[in-house]
């Protein structure tokens, strides 16, 4: 069968070995967690507890900020200590901290297992908007969000991306091995809520038994293909991910809806249907523990606000020679300044890496060989928009396209001299947005 | 604990290095170079030390002068000597060479800052260079040493090639196509063996050093637009690829990185348009050879090329 792609890309090795045949395991819950109230993209959430309160597993702690914003639960039971204010990667955010009381209490919320029919859109939309789901392949969109398009952005297409293109991280795959059943619920349940009857679920091919027992899960079921993509870095690219199922393109500076598709991550898609089904919102995830820096790699659920030193704990601790912990896969996770900060909604991957894999080599001149063009999966010139960030021209990086970026990491990835294109383009995104409000 | 290592993504890198692409190209290289001293004698390989030897000192000693870091190790002085060495007759004197070889490192490469910076191919500016200022040197083709190994009937000095020989219409003369295809030709000492290049160059592609659009292109052109305005003769046109510089320039000079468009439609404009050059030069101008030209003025077009084939953003506008 031939396999859906993108143009453009890079092959980068997978690195998934580790990891990829082991089975998802429980981590301890720790002593007491630590619920930031910015989990998400959009307004942080609010405390609804104060320290004293007794709380329940499900419990609301924080009210979603806005529209644009989503709840967050408690993932233990136990007592509100402390409401604390602490900078977590520059940013200022409102911990609140609870003791567990191990108890594992839960509160108990509706369930329409049985009752799936009745649902309608508006139903499904209003609980979604209290589940806490946000986007759990990184960017962390508040999903109810994502499935209210305006009327006039008619959507008739949903995919379920389980691509899983960064290397190191299995915690979808896991997912789709061990719960694949609850997956399709959850998509069958997304497509309800936008009247939509269609839906793709897109696996990378590198993992056959994802895909079979997919398959298998989709086997009567109407409207829900299963499709096999390309092993190729960043197939799992929102946009990339769309061109190649549908051969759409999602217009510069547009969203997936303006070409009728919403994508959603596996691991969101089986929270959707783990709130509405079983009542339970989104408290913990599925992380892939992982790297040379850590002793036991291990795919591993969480519950959110466990602090990442817990988390490496549980996997016999890191390495002697253990320097960098990235959050997220190594193209475009983002580097942790230190372990004692608290897991979110978005923490699907741990990346520990000790000294020899997290050396960058060195520099050197760009001898123009073109393959950072050549891999762009939004086919900018990466030399060009980078050459000239580099020298403070941004109304050029601008006129290069520097806004359309991806940041997915392909061109400093294949750069023979090893160039930090990404980073100037970043740079230079900045300064355009900046000279733009001016 | 110590401090984590904190940098921006992505966090890895691939094992694709400049130095690795250097010696793809030696490597790639090396069939070309056996073949030329093997058909040319002992002699060929001294012009290669040579030609080497002074890119490397050229190199060298420039950025000494310059009080720059000296980069020797990314190998691209000695690709660049390789090449040029490949580039002149067999019979060419040592220090025209040597002379030729710092031309191309100090005038058309360090000037003009370093690796990649560079907006003509080094080597084929300095072959041009010599032929300007040394053309007999440049241009004996034609000792006895040399043609003893061709069955071709030595006829004037300057015009013993095959390309030579057809501009002088004198095709009795012409050696077989599998003489040009192996290489028993009179010619410089790297262009002559079609298939030692092309075994290269098909190395070249498959490790990604290359991409197969400007050979492919160069080479399609020349063939089909010799065909079509040179009486649609079969046996010509495939004659017209495998002589004189055209293996030799598609796969390793053409490509250049820093004097070829970086966009894949840039390439393929660039390519066409060397390769229209090539055939208009050869069958209509007063050289025989056109694959020097032609790199050349393309080298020079290639930031116009790369201005009008900007590729139209994903979901965007043409820009
Ligand atoms: S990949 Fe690196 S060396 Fe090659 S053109 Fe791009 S920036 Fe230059
Ligand atoms: S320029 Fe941006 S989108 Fe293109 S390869 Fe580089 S990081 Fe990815």
């Amino acid at each position: 069968m031939s396999l859906l792609s993108f143009k453009g890309g890079v092959d980068v090795s997978g690195n998934k070995e580790a990891t990829e045949k082991l089975p998802i395991t429980e981590c301890p819950p720790p002593e007491r967690i630590f619920l930031p109230m910015r989990q998400h993209i959009g307004a942080p959430a609010e405390p609804v507890v104060k320290v004293g309160d007794e709380v329940k597993i499900g419990q609301v702690i924080g009210k979603a900020g806005g529209f644009v914003s989503a709840n967050i639960h408690s993932s233990v039971s136990g007592t509100v200590k402390k409401i604390s204010t602490k900078k977590i990667m520059g940013t200022d955010t409102v911990l609140v901290e609870i003791e567990n009381n191990f108890e594992e209490e839960y509160l108990e919320l509706p369930s329409y297992k049985n009752s799936i029919d009745d649902l309608d859109t508006a139903k499904i939309r209003e609980l979604l908007a209290e589940s806490g789901v946000v986007g759990m392949g990184g960017a962390g969109f508040p999903i109810h969000v994502k499935l209210s398009p305006p009327e006039n952005k008619p959507i008739d297409t949903v995919i379920i991306n389980g691509a899983e293109c960064e290397p190191y991280l299995t915690g979808d795959h896991r997912l789709m091995l061990e719960e694949g059943a609850q997956v399709v619920k959850g998509a069958r349940l997304i497509m309800k809520s936008l009247g939509v009857d269609k839906a793709y679920i897109a696996i990378e091919n590198n993992k056959p038994d994802a895909l079979a027992a997919m398959r298998e899960h989709v086997k009567d079921e109407d409207g829900i293909e299963v499709v096999a993509m390309k092993v190729k870095y960043p197939q799992g690219a929102e946009k990339q991910l769309i061109n190649a199922i549908t051969g759409r393109y999602v217009p510069s500076g547009g969203l997936p809806m303006d070409v009728g598709v919403v994508v959603n991550n596996i691991a969101s898609a089986k929270a959707v249907a783990d709130y509405i089904l079983d009542g339970k919102p989104l408290v913990d995830r599925v992380c892939t523990v992982t790297g040379s820096g850590i002793k036991k790699p291990m795919n591993v659920r969480i519950k959110n606000g466990t602090l990442l030193s817990h988390i490496a704990e549980n996997a016999d601790g890191m390495t002697e020679d253990f320097v960098k912990l990235v959050l997220g896969g190594p193209m475009m996770g983002i580097a942790a300044t230190e372990l004692d900060v608290p897991s979110t909604k978005t923490t699907g991957g741990l990346l520990f890496l000790n000294e020899k894999d997290a050396k960058i080599p060195e520099t050197q001149p760009c001898i123009k060989c073109g393959k950072c063009v050549e891999v762009c999966p939004v086919f900018l010139q990466p030399i060009y928009i980078a050459r000239y960030a580099e020298k403070g021209l941004y109304a050029s990086s601008d006129k290069y396209g520097a806004l359309d970026c991806i940041e997915c990491g392909a061109c400093s990835f294949i750069c023979p001299s090893k160039r930090p294109l990404v980073h100037n383009i970043r740079m230079a995104k900045r300064k355009i947005l900046e000279l733009r409000k001016k | 604990m110590e401090r984590l290592v904190v940098t921006s993504s992505p966090h890895t890198r691939s094992r694709f290095t400049v130095n690795r692409i250097m010696a793809d190209v030696i490597i790639a290289l090396i069939p070309a170079t056996l073949m030329g001293i093997y058909i040319f004698g002992m002699r060929s390989a001294m012009i290669v030390a040579v030609s080497i030897i002074s890119a490397m000192v050229s190199e060298a000693l420039f950025q000494k002068i310059r009080k720059q870091d000296i980069t020797l190790n990314d190998l691209s002085a000695v690709v660049t000597g390789l090449i040029l060495a490949l580039n002149v007759p067999p019979g060419a004197p040592l220090g025209m060479v040597a002379v030729g070889s710092a031309f191309a490192i100090i005038i058309v490469k360090q000037i003009f800052g370093g690796l990649g910076q560079n907006f003509m191919n080094p080597a084929m500016a300095a072959r041009a260079f010599l032929v300007i200022s040394y053309p007999t040197m440049m241009s004996i083709f034609c000792d006895p040493m040399i043609t003893a190994v061709s069955s071709a009937t030595p006829l004037a000095v300057s015009s013993c090639t095959p390309l030579g020989i057809m501009a002088a219409g004198d095709y009795a003369n012409l050696p077989s196509l599998w003489e040009t295809f192996i290489g028993t030709i009179p010619g410089t000492i790297g262009e002559t063996s079609s298939i030692a290049l092309i075994i290269g160059g098909i190395y070249l592609i498959v490790r990604k050093v290359i991409s197969w659009e400007i050979p492919v292109i160069y080479i399609g052109t020349v063939f089909l637009l010799t065909f079509v305005l040179d009486g649609f003769n079969f046996y010509l046109s495939l004659y017209s690829i495998f002589s004189g510089g055209l293996m030799l320039g598609a796969f390793y000079m053409l490509t250049d990185y820093s004097s070829s468009p970086v966009t894949k439609k840039g390439k393929i404009v660039y390519a066409f348009g060397a390769g229209l050059l090539t055939t208009l030069i050869r069958l209509y101008g007063v050289y025989p050879e056109g694959v020097m030209f032609s790199v050349l003025l393309m080298n020079v077009a290639t930031p116009m090329i790369e201005h009008f084939t900007s590729p139209k953003i994903f979901g965007g506008a043409k820009r």
